[in-house]
């Protein structure tokens, strides 16, 4: 790493607002506060164990290639940095297989509000040492603390993976195929991700009449909307041609904003206690609400 | 603070709070007699408490109910599942309201298309996998004590179990719950969308070991039943070269469904218990399962079966049917009862060492419980580097429990200074409490404190468990005789 855990925290401080910036990709940073960036480079990588410790500040695509080298992947979308990935805490469309991005938080070093360098979490790909302060830090958006360095579940890059189209129902291939990775659908036309033994996916694209084609659709950037994945099917009527969904998943990527939403008020009480508890001044990455952010 | 310092101030009348129990919620839901409050005074650890009043809850309303009368009176509760928890997280803090969610046991309903079921939390976790197989779905965690552990146990600990290896622990497989935090407020975490808004509630409230408040609802990810199973069990003359194959496997980039170790003195008391034809003159036998479409099985298993030739495998055998893999499976799941053939009682631990260390640490556990004068059997999620050392011994031997929780306190330490952790899925309750300083300096626990705090600003829901309390380091008290802390 270009600087240690420590330095950041000395650069975090512990009084005056403060913003961490990556890359720029994923949030535009707050006006009148002063910036931080996090630890930047790759410590180690551990294909026996599943595992990569790097800066918070380090690119997501210079990760993954350095994980490529090993047959090792991790399940970020690509762009920007680790530390802003995890801030926001979407994650790629091979959802449905992957599971979540926040699962790939094993273990972090954050810097606090009072600039003191917090350790989360643990080395080992399973652990219940404590209460889950990585699960909090994933899409909390910098306002509980600074990642400065993590230490990621990685996973093996498949023998072999193909996108195909179809015209057929994404629910009859969701329930059909087995545990395809992705399944996205725009209300008339189907794209499936297969992977596995290549045997495997050529039996399965044969027997639900799938065409090859050479890689995902563009995905319309206008809003990520958040649906129960049961509710998808209301989208065929409501809004066609604006739309890819992740089925079985239940993010939408839509050419319109997300309609903005009103949490519960317990909800909201419990999230101010939160933030109160984590950074009572309000100096971490000022005027980001994570429960009115879009 | 402490227990004694929540009480501090104020005296708790518990038959006048019991009386405003009964008047909020059936009188028959609240036992406050010698009988019920003996009962569930324990969990499956070694140690225990006494209850104060014992509630039967059967509904949300009823848990809500209960919890502002707890907050009402400051008094201290706890809910329970079905007690097999092994770390103490379930013993009552003095005088405590247990709550118990064991007739909150409602499928509520399942999406076998979307993949999510809602559950009551005393749901039993081998009794959901079992109402949805016909639906070519599962529920993945699968602890040991599946047969009798509940969903609601499963999220206050974040269970694991052998096929967590491939598909993750409790923490992914849950979308969502329904909870009364401890002031008796009911929201939902999470739920069925997949990017709810604001932090992650839903992560942190699973594995807070009941300390964040009681889940009343669960809405559980379903996972598709493979269309192929192979199982194999491998055997091997010396435990470092199973061991080792683990991370062999794992460095080819095959993720198993599971793998599981026994030691030869596991593989003796199973054979003894299951007669399965066991490897019992090897060191160390594997059992490992793959799963998937028929191809990629195959593939599997011809890599994995190269990769054991590497490591001087012995026998090699593969379960020809449904019944020898179940008998497979029931030898690894019975190892704890298998070991009443060798001594009375036993202390099973849980640690997690990264895989590579496996071999080494396995050694100095020997090593340890030799100094100690004791016998261990060794089974466990080897694919997870998910330790169980099961200490077995004879309760009547004079001073034997100094032994064997100085033997656990070495073994501890040592999994952790090899780069592991205190606890892969018993969770630290009790048990573990005042080890946590061997992982996290004073902030980190601090940390871990102000998540508590924001959750139970009072301190009511199950305190005493997890965080050690950094004023009274020298004085921890209620840790039962026995308990090794």
């Amino acid at each position: 790493m270009d600087l240690t855990v420590e330095e950041f925290a000395a650069n975090v401080g512990s009084s005056d607002p403060v913003a961490v910036v990556g890359l720029g990709t994923r949030a535009t940073p707050p006006g009148n506060v002063r910036f931080v960036s996090a630890p930047v480079g790759i410590d180690w990588i551990q294909p026996a164990e599943m595992t990569i410790q790097c800066g918070a500040g380090t690119p997501v695509n210079d990760v993954a290639e350095a994980l490529a080298e090993h047959g090792q992947q991790i399940p970020f979308p690509p762009g920007g940095t680790i530390g802003g990935a995890l801030a926001v805490g979407h994650s790629g469309i091979r959802r449905l297989a992957y599971g979540a991005m926040r699962d790939a938080l094993l273990q972090t070093h954050y810097v606090g509000s009072t600039g003191k360098v917090v350790k989360a979490g643990g080395p080992t790909v399973k652990n219940v040492s404590g209460f889950d302060l990585c699960r909090l830090m994933v899409g909390s958006r910098g306002t509980l603390g600074f990642l400065g360095d993590v230490i990621l579940r990685t996973r093996p890059i498949s023998a072999h993976e193909q996108w195909f189209t179809s015209e057929r129902d994404p629910w009859e291939l969701l329930t059909g195929l087995f545990r395809p990775t992705s399944v996205l659908w725009d209300g008339a036309a189907t794209w499936v991700l297969l992977e596995g033994h290549e045997g495997d996916v050529a039996e399965m694209a044969e027997a639900y009449g799938l065409d090859p084609i050479d890689q995902a659709p563009a995905l319309p950037s206008g809003g990520r909307w958040s649906m129960a994945p049961s509710e998808l099917e209301s989208l065929r009527v409501a809004q066609p041609g604006s739309f890819i969904a992740e089925i079985g998943v239940g993010v939408v990527h839509h050419t319109r904003p997300r309609p903005s939403r009103q949490a519960d008020s317990v909800l909201a009480q419990l999230h101010a206690r939160i933030k109160g508890e984590f950074d009572l001044t309000g100096r971490l990455n000022p005027g980001v609400d994570v429960l009115t952010v879009i | 603070m402490s227990v004694d310092e929540i009480y501090a101030g104020h005296d708790v009348d518990l038959v006048e709070v019991a009386a405003r129990l009964r008047a909020v919620i059936r009188p028959d839901q609240v036992r406050d007699g010698a009988t019920e409050t003996h009962l569930y005074r324990r969990d499956a650890s070694t140690m225990s408490n006494k209850a104060g009043i014992v509630c039967f809850a059967e509904s949300t309303a009823d848990v809500q109910a209960i919890v502002k009368i707890a907050a009402e009176f400051g008094v201290p509760f706890l809910a329970r599942g079905s007690g097999t928890g092994l770390a103490g997280g379930a013993v009552p803090p003095p005088g405590a309201i247990v709550i118990s969610t064991t007739k909150m046991n409602k499928i509520i309903s399942v999406d076998p298309v979307s993949r999510m079921a809602w559950v009551e939390p005393g749901v039993l976790n081998l009794d959901l996998s079992k109402q949805i197989a016909h639906l070519g779905v599962h529920f993945a965690p699968d602890p040991s004590s599946q047969q009798t552990c509940s969903i609601g146990g499963n999220v206050a600990n974040n269970s694991g179990g052998p096929h967590c290896l491939a598909d993750g622990v409790t923490n992914a497989h849950i979308h969502g719950m329904e909870v009364v935090l401890p002031d008796g407020s009911v929201t939902i975490l999470g739920g069925e969308e997949p990017e709810p808004d604001g932090f992650d509630l839903r992560g942190v409230f699973v594995g807070s070991e009941g300390m964040f408040g009681v889940a009343t609802k669960v809405c559980v990810r379903l996972m598709q039943n493979p269309p192929e199973v192979a199982t194999m069990l491998m055997d091997f003359a010396s435990v470092s070269d199973g061991a080792d194959l683990v991370s062999d496997i794992i460095a080819a980039g095959i993720v198993p469904a599971a793998v599981e170790m026994m030691d030869q003195l596991c593989l003796i008391a199973v054979e003894a218990f299951i007669h399965a034809g066991l490897p019992v003159e090897q060191a160390a036998a594997l059992l490992i399962e793959v799963v998937g479409p028929s191809g990629g099985v195959a593939a599997d298993v011809a890599r994995i079966s190269e990769l054991a030739t590497a490591r001087n495998v012995g026998g090699v055998r593969i379960a020809a049917d449904d019944a020898e893999r179940a008998l497979l499976w029931k030898g690894r799941k019975s190892a704890f009862g298998a070991i009443a053939n060798i001594k009375p009682d036993y202390y099973l631990h849980d640690t997690v060492v990264p895989r590579n260390k496996l071999s080494g640490v396995l050694d100095q556990i020997y090593e340890i419980v030799k100094e100690h004068d004791l016998q261990v059997l060794n089974v466990f999620h080897a694919g997870d580097g998910n330790l169980h050392p099961l200490l077995v011994f004879d309760g009547q031997e004079p001073g034997v429990y100094e032994r064997v929780h100085a033997a656990g306190r070495a073994i501890v330490k040592a999994s952790v200074d090899a780069g592991g952790v205190l606890s892969g899925e018993h969770g630290i309750g009790l048990e573990k409490r005042d080890l946590m300083p061997l992982m996290f300096s004073e902030t980190d626990l601090a940390a871990q404190a102000d998540l508590r705090r924001a959750f139970d600003p009072h301190l009511l829901s199950n305190p005493d468990k997890v965080l050690p309390s950094p004023a009274t380091c020298g004085e921890i008290h209620r840790v039962p005789e026995g308990a090794w802390i």
